[in-house]
């Protein structure tokens, strides 16, 4: 089990834990063994060293919004091929989300996709059990057998759809406050986006495609957030993309409303500028938005009325994205390419600290998933005696994305042929190397390295 | 240029040059022998995904006209009913050696997705993309705005008053007033023509109800109202153009756009009323299939006013033209149409024959 500590032990020389004092760590055991004082921790021969002096280490990143696509789609991604992009992107930790074929709508297909998870090894799967049945919103699904399935799932969405009907939404809230689980809300309003195919505005208006309002997410946050006041229940909003939706969320939090939001990565960078070319690369849903949103999403994350950022990391077939824009699939892949940008949006304009990236991307998702407990902890602080879940970062590195160099299994990466910073070098999950020098380590190796 | 995308392409010169082309052609189509031998041995074909049986003789006509062979590609009943992508069907006409694929298709954006994707060589002519462009639609009412409007005011009710043939060769359309009237939304008739008119010098009035009107159309370079009446009084337009409007836009599976084909009618329809309070030079345009009682009266559509059937007459000549300085013009470097004389274009014919 993927869990075993590892029997080789690392050195992390002068490395920068968040962006700070440089110092050495050891990683033994499974745990962060000893943190020193930069220079004076010494190999005593049985100590692979990783001369970390470019490098930050931030705690292992947790995505809450992951689409592995197994059971079903295995053409586009499976678990395996998923995960491993996970680790080459940073992530100890993802949330797999529910609409597979079958549905995660039942303990039996949630422990399934844990259970593939946990013996691919390259990060932890933490399957997100759907809200409704066969995601239809009618019924609720068995969430409490989900809960407490061996996959112990606290997360719940019907991701893809949205919850539309206030009453089933209204009874999910409530009932997963027996379990401290979170509905996880697809905030789309259905009837004011049939046949949307992207951000209603300048551009839709000008290039013909139907629109998608900003109003039809504002409106199901609005109601949603209402509604878990009403309850006192916990609701996570996915993908908000909107100023609209920064501004509720502020409202809501201001108001003492048990809230979370979550960005993605693409809605930090890209605008719906880049639907005028029909690439449906840049087809996604919630859709690309303004420039006006753009800036909201990185001043509500900044300022902290955005929790995370989660990728929605969504990999299509080839077939799926190379067609006409309104024949194509939503989605964009995300796992090898959100710490780049999010160094680029927050970090290199001096808007957030390496200490606010873990915080977003590691901390904040792993307590909105309950996964900081248990056993096997993830979004832990790097002090002695955590779990070492760890990524080391180069944040001086530049790269070209090349979608088909990735990990990922497919190819519908938006940012190819950009120049993105920063270059994940390794990856710790549990003190094992699942990256190392930028390279996926092969659990065959790994076997072989554990000697 | 290579391809005839969207009108947003073209800028005033490629405009005029496509219009004056068009005149020369036009002239042609008055002969005994309408037929040219340019096009001979090329090869066009329409391939609509979406029915438009005018659209589709309009330009298989004015491509026979040119002496292309032409092959129609119907998206009903072939491999594309039973799935086959756009990429493939691409790839089977690229394969059979199209010179120019003429498409018409329901999804905006797909000419586009054709033109750039590679695969096919062929010029790419967007003969209507869903809710997007369609260009040669918009050079046809700018060059049949152009006959009629430019220099003197005529009678437009006087059929004896009729305009020259080549009238308004090598001008614009500067200091005209159009007001295009009805479901701006959904109408691809609409945008081109906003961005060929505006390109032109015209001044362009949207008129619709609130509802079918795109949000963002700010952005768009030309007025809006909501208001037939006022904008027929205020403006003066020296062309009103109705858009067809769908009778299912009322429903609710149609969208709810207005509570009922009447009430659009009273505020938005072409009717006796209104079309007796226009100018007299005034022309009333429509690019069809009309729905007669609903966007535009009889009285209307067979006023002499109605350039409504000239439109399909001019179709076929700025479809031969854009086809010819697709296939066998250099639009980048075009020769001034004032030299490509008729004289020229018969003796071509005369020494083919």
């Amino acid at each position: 089990m993927s869990a075993a500590p590892s029997q080789v032990r690392y050195l992390l020389r002068n490395v920068a834990p968040l962006g700070a004092d440089r110092v050495d760590m050891l990683l033994a055991g499974g745990v962060i063994e000893a943190f020193a004082p930069a220079g004076t921790l010494w190999s005593d021969g049985d100590v692979v060293v990783i001369e970390a002096a470019a490098l930050i280490a931030l705690p292992g990143l947790v995505d809450l919004h992951t689409h592995l696509r197994e059971p079903g789609r295995e053409d586009a991604e499976t678990i395996y091929s998923g995960t491993r992009a996970a680790a080459v992107g940073g992530f100890t930790a993802v949330h797999a989300m529910a609409n597979t074929t079958p549905v995660q709508d039942t303990a039996g297909v949630v422990e399934q996709v844990w259970r593939i998870g946990t013996e691919a090894g390259w990060a932890d799967v933490h399957p997100v059990g759907a809200v409704s049945v066969g995601l239809e919103g009618t019924h609720l699904a068995e969430l409490g057998a989900m809960a407490d399935s061996a996959a112990q799932v606290r997360v719940f969405s019907d991701d893809g759809k949205c919850v539309w009907d206030p009453i089933l939404m209204r009874r999910a809230l409530e009932y997963v406050k027996a379990f401290d689980g979170v509905i996880a809300q697809h905030a789309q309003e259905p009837r004011l986006t049939e046949g949307a195919q992207m951000n209603e505005g300048v551009v839709s208006a000008e290039i013909g495609l139907a629109g998608w309002p900003a109003v039809a997410e504002e409106a199901i946050i609005a109601r949603d957030v209402l509604l878990a006041e009403h309850v006192g229940s916990r609701l996570h909003v996915c993908h908000l993309s909107t100023a609209g939706s920064v501004d509720l969320i502020r409202w809501a939090k201001a108001r003492g409303i048990s809230v979370t939001a979550e960005v993605t990565p693409h809605h930090l960078i890209l605008t719906d500028e880049l639907a005028r070319g029909y690439d449906p690369l840049f087809k996604v849903n919630p859709p690309l938005r303004t420039a006006a949103d753009v800036e909201a999403v990185r001043e509500g994350l900044a300022d902290g009325t955005i929790d995370i950022v989660a990728t929605d990391h969504a990999p299509h077939t080839r077939e799926d994205k190379d067609c006409e824009w309104s024949a194509a699939a939503f989605g964009m892949t995300g796992l090898e390419t959100a710490l780049s940008v999010v160094q680029q949006t927050m970090v290199d304009s001096g808007r957030m600290t390496w200490a606010d990236v873990a915080r977003v991307l590691s901390t904040a998702p792993a307590q909105i998933g309950r996964i900081t407990d248990g056993p096997r902890p993830q979004g832990r602080p790097l002090e002695v005696g955590e779990p070492a879940n760890i990524v080391l970062v180069d944040p001086a590195a530049v790269r070209v994305v090349v979608p088909a160099e990735q990990a990922t299994a497919s190819g519908n990466s938006p940012f190819g042929g950009r120049e993105l910073p920063g270059q994940v070098v390794a990856t710790f999950l549990r003190g094992r190397a699942t990256v190392l020098d930028g390279v996926p380590v092969d659990p065959a190796a790994r076997h072989g390295d554990a000697r | 240029m290579k391809h005839l995308l969207t009108t947003a392409d073209l800028t005033r010169a490629d405009a005029i040059s496509i219009l004056d082309t068009a005149a020369q052609m036009a002239a042609t189509q008055s002969r005994e022998i309408k037929k040219l031998p340019t096009l001979r041995g090329r090869t066009v074909v329409n391939l609509f995904f979406e029915d438009s049986t005018r659209t589709r003789i309009s330009f298989e006509t004015a491509a026979k006209r040119l002496s292309a062979d032409v092959i129609n590609f119907s998206a009903k009943g072939s491999s594309v009913s039973k799935g086959e992508s756009l990429k493939d069907t691409a790839l089977t006409l690229q394969a059979m050696g199209a010179d120019a694929v003429v498409i018409r298709h329901q999804s905006s954006g797909a000419p586009h997705t054709l033109a750039t994707s590679g695969w096919v060589d062929s010029a790419v002519i967007n003969a209507g993309d869903g809710m997007h462009q369609h260009p040669t639609q918009a050079l046809l009412d700018a060059y049949t705005i152009r006959r009629h409007l430019s220099g003197e005011r005529r009678d437009a009710r006087d059929p004896a008053a009729a305009p020259l043939a080549g009238a308004g060769l090598g001008g614009d359309l500067t200091g005209l007033k159009v007001a295009i009237v009805g479901d701006v939304l959904h109408s691809r008739v609409a945008r081109s023509n906003v961005q060929l008119l505006h390109t032109l010098g015209a001044d362009v009035t949207l008129v619709a109800p609130p509802t079918l009107v795109p949000v963002g159309v700010e952005a768009w370079p030309c007025a809006v109202s909501y208001h037939l009446d006022e904008v027929l009084t205020d403006v003066q337009p020296d062309a009103v153009m109705m858009l067809r409007v769908q009778r299912e836009r009322m429903s609710s599976a149609g969208g709810g756009f207005f509570p009922s084909p009447l009430e659009y009618t009273r505020n938005y329809g072409l009717d006796r009323r209104r079309l007796a309070h226009l100018p007299d030079h005034t022309i009333v345009m429509h690019p069809g299939p009309m729905n007669r009682g609903l966007e535009i009266s009889a009285e209307a559509a067979d006023s002499p006013r109605a350039v409504i059937v000239e439109q399909v007459a001019n179709g076929v000549a700025v479809r031969m033209a854009v086809l010819y300085l697709l296939l066998a013009g250099d639009m980048s470097n075009q020769v001034p149409a004032q030299n490509v004389s008729s004289q020229k274009v018969s003796s071509q014919k005369a020494g083919h024959q």
